[in-house]
């Protein structure tokens, strides 16, 4: 932390948000919001003087409320910048009629009630996301009496309570009586591995260790103390863990398999009792403990709204953010130039965030010594004469990559060809075709679809992949060896959403029994959310065909990642024999339809 | 909508049909393929490999763009997620633009898949082969841009990542932004003890 504080590179900008980011790759401007501080930290020396005669005691969050601090403070003894921060909220008035006592102790005269909040512009190559995690609050988790019983603490709070910094300077005490508890119990997995909705579904990483951790400062610190934990797995896989937990184990930790049902207090002395069917023995156990500490899990940050819009940056089921490929890109964002690292992620502990924040500033400083980067050649372009201002495509776009455009004052839009990933979504959704894709045109498709369907056209089954899952599902089913029927012709793009509404009609009006659309599964799409158009696209499409008389099952949507091919293959026998059941007469009737639509267009145009 | 006719006046296509060892060979008659090929529209080249991705495969791509003057080749080979990137630089070696480069899946995607179905497989060669050529004709060049890259960065988040990766690149020697919300760095890990696995503390 000195480090970053002192480091002649680094400009450290604490208290402070990122407002707006615009440009792209290598060219990011980034506005800063600097908030009031209403102490200059340049000037502050933290001899604590203000403190010492501000009235106002607030609880002290570093703390988790166990103590107090002022509204005038320092976050810790060790926080950087060492200086001190006003509580404009808990204040009692930055008018200095109404106290202004700090103003008045400090000598430095660093004090100003009047400060601003300040926006600055910085330019930037490359960003790195580090936004960190929240803790799960295990409030909803009744049945353990976190809000009822004193003596039920969260991990977070037995950090404070176990440390020489804390409000009991390391005297590990029970909140009820103040006094050193004698049998401490943990249960884990509060809000991990949930199925029940009050938790997540996702095992929080970090806990278990954490725990064993916790269990060994105990046995450290008050030889004797009886400690035991509660648990459904020990999850003790990285290096070092398991001898951890064998030490734990050593020391006289008690380990149960098993999670309580419900803890309760006796009202007398606040002692805790729980109930817990211990699945090793089949046998339901009872405890009475002193303290019962709860092992939360971990959240995705709660305010990470505004910089996964600011970033584009998407998430998975989960809630943390996605990653461009969770093998191969682990630490870069779909956005180019974007990297993350640390809990925003996923949970993980201090080594794992130490090891991706080192290896998204390797990624980065790759762009930051070449000195430059090439940018992606399939990329969008705007027709000019086509438009009509719609701003759709602007709208489509996942990378926010296309300026919108302005009807009042004929503006066409802009594609940032750095920041366009080469998705096609926005050339697939504009009904005016003003917007052309780069290397993947309305024209190469609509040539391969009637190549394709050149020869014995009622056979084919027309398929549209993706290149990055649907098609490489194919390859894989093709590495395998898994044998499926012939009648599958493939027409690569990029993403799912590039495929046309008028790329499958021309196939059903050249003869195709059937069309399948393939693509990433959601939290797999290689373009953020492209993939939630091609769905939308679809469902249109299903509608219109209906409407034509044209049987919806003859457009099939698959989602086939690239691991799939087992997948693939079943997905091209079933519809091999869905193929077989169109007939002659209803393709020739599809035909003539679309033929007569298209003929009463014309003539409309 | 019907397709516009190919713009370009005077396009020369060459097609290399790959028989990689057995592989595609063992399933697909490539000389039938390459017969069919001969008979698509505005290609000129048609040249059959053992293996095409060899060098001696790569040299006859080469010399078949001088030799026949050829402004758009189509590899009917394996998938493009292997050798997309080798053929791509292989033409622009001859002079090509890489985009100017087509390439057809008829390994993945057709003899290993269809193994006991020779003739079905080759019809379906042929027709792949004929829709990549059909492609290849309005393929354009295209240009990778360059862009500098500003020589700073930002790191948003000052806990143990921001923390690390701000510090990683300042000894690197870059300009750092960090951004911090909160009036002080340390994050989550400034309020934990000691940290597993060392039993030290954490800030």
């Amino acid at each position: 932390m000195m480090d970053v504080g002192r480091h002649p590179n680094v400009e450290l900008l604490t208290f402070s948000e990122v407002e707006s980011v615009t440009g792209f790759v290598g060219n990011f401007s980034v506005t800063v919001r600097k908030k009031a501080r209403y102490v200059d930290p340049k000037e502050c020396n933290a001899c604590g003087d203000c403190a010492d005669v501000c009235p106002q005691a607030v609880p002290d969050e570093y703390q988790q409320g166990f103590s107090s601090r002022k509204a005038i403070y320092l976050p810790f003894p060790q926080a950087v910048p060492s200086s001190y921060v006003l509580d404009m909220k808990n204040c009692l008035g930055n008018n200095p009629i109404a106290c202004g006592k700090c103003a008045d102790a400090c000598e430095k005269k660093c004090i100003n009630y009047d400060d601003q909040d300040e926006l600055i512009n910085i330019e930037v190559g490359v960003i790195i996301a580090a936004t960190g995690m929240d803790v799960y609050d295990p409030t909803a988790y009744d049945e353990y009496g976190y809000t009822r019983f004193e003596n039920v603490i969260t991990s977070m709070e037995f950090e404070r309570l176990i440390c020489a910094g804390g409000p009991t300077g390391g005297h590990f005490i029970r909140p009820s009586d103040q006094q050193q508890p004698q049998s401490i119990g943990f249960i884990q997995c509060v809000g991990s591995r949930s199925k029940d909705g009050r938790g997540n579904p996702y095992c929080s990483n970090i806990c278990c260790m954490n725990t064993v951790k916790d269990t060994l400062l105990l046995c450290d610190h008050y030889p004797g103390v009886e400690t035991k934990v509660f648990y459904m797995d020990i999850r003790a896989f990285g290096k070092g863990f398991e001898d951890l937990y064998v030490r734990s184990r050593e020391e006289g930790v008690k380990y149960i398999r098993g999670i309580p049902g419900e803890v309760m207090e006796n009202p007398e002395n606040q002692n805790l009792f729980l109930t817990v069917e211990n699945t090793t023995t089949g046998k339901i156990e009872k405890h009475e403990l002193d303290l019962l500490v709860l092992s939360q899990g971990v959240i995705p940050r709660q305010d990470g709204d505004a910089i996964k819009k600011l970033l584009t940056l998407s998430t998975t089921s989960d809630g943390f953010i996605m990653e461009s490929h969770p093998k191969l890109k682990p630490v870069d964002a779909p956005t180019k130039g974007v990297f993350i690292a640390g809990c925003l992620e996923s949970p993980k502990d201090v080594k794992d965030s130490v090891t991706q924040a080192s290896a998204a500033a390797a990624r980065a400083s790759i762009l930051l010594n070449a000195g430059k980067t090439k940018i992606e050649a399939i990329t969008s372009k705007i027709v000019p004469e086509k438009c009509n201002f719609c701003g759709l495509c602007s709208r489509v776009c996942p990378y926010n990559a296309i300026l919108a455009s302005d009807k009042k004052t004929r503006k066409l839009p802009v594609v940032i060809s750095a920041a366009c990933a080469g998705c096609g979504a926005c050339a697939a959704e504009c009904p005016q075709d003003a917007v052309a894709m780069n290397h993947f045109t309305d024209d190469q498709i609509m040539a391969q679809v009637e190549a394709i369907l050149a020869r014995d056209p009622y056979k084919q089954l027309v398929t549209f992949a993706c290149n990055w899952c649907s098609y490489a599902g194919g390859d894989m089913a093709g590495t395998s060896r898994l044998q499926y029927p012939t009648s599958s012709r493939l027409i690569r793009t990029m993403c799912s959403g590039r495929v046309d509404e008028k790329f499958v009609l021309h196939a059903f009006k050249l003869g195709a029994p059937m069309v399948l659309v393939s693509g990433c599964h959601f939290a797999d799409c290689h373009y953020i959310n492209a993939v939630h158009w091609t769905q939308k696209r679809m469902d249109k499409l299903w509608n219109k065909i209906e409407k034509l008389g044209i049987r919806v099952d003859r457009l099939q949507l698959e989602w086939i990642s690239a691991a799939e091919g087992q997948k693939f293959a079943r997905v091209m026998r079933t519809l091999e024999e869905k193929v077989k059941q169109v007939s002659v007469e209803e393709i020739e009737h599809t035909m003539k339809v679309l033929r007569e639509e298209e003929e009463k267009k014309e003539k409309k145009g | 909508m019907a397709v516009n006719v190919a713009k370009a006046e005077g396009l020369r296509i060459g097609v290399f049909v790959c028989e990689c060892g057995l592989n595609i060979q063992g399933t697909i008659d490539c000389a039938a393929v390459s017969e069919y090929a001969k008979t698509l529209p505005d290609v000129v080249a048609v040249v059959q490999n053992k293996y095409t991705c060899a060098d001696p495969g790569q040299n006859e791509i080469k010399k078949a763009i001088g030799e026949y003057k050829l402004n758009r080749v189509v590899v009917a080979s394996c998938t493009p997620k292997i050798h997309e990137p080798t053929f791509r630089e292989c033409v622009a070696d001859a002079g090509l633009n890489p985009y100017l480069f087509e390439m057809v899946n008829i390994r993945e995607h057709v003899s290993w898949v269809h193994q006991s179905e020779k003739d079905a497989a080759t019809e379906k060669a042929k027709d792949l082969v004929r829709s990549g050529v059909a492609r290849a004709r309005f393929l354009e060049p295209q240009i990778e841009a360059v862009v500098p890259v500003t020589k700073a960065a930002l790191v948003i988040g000052g806990g143990v990542a921001g923390i690390q990766a701000a510090l990683d690149l300042a000894d690197g020697g870059h300009k750092v932004y960090l951004v911090e919300k909160e009036a002080t760095i340390g994050g989550i890990m400034a309020a934990l003890d000691k940290t597993y696995p060392t039993m030290d503390c954490s800030i």
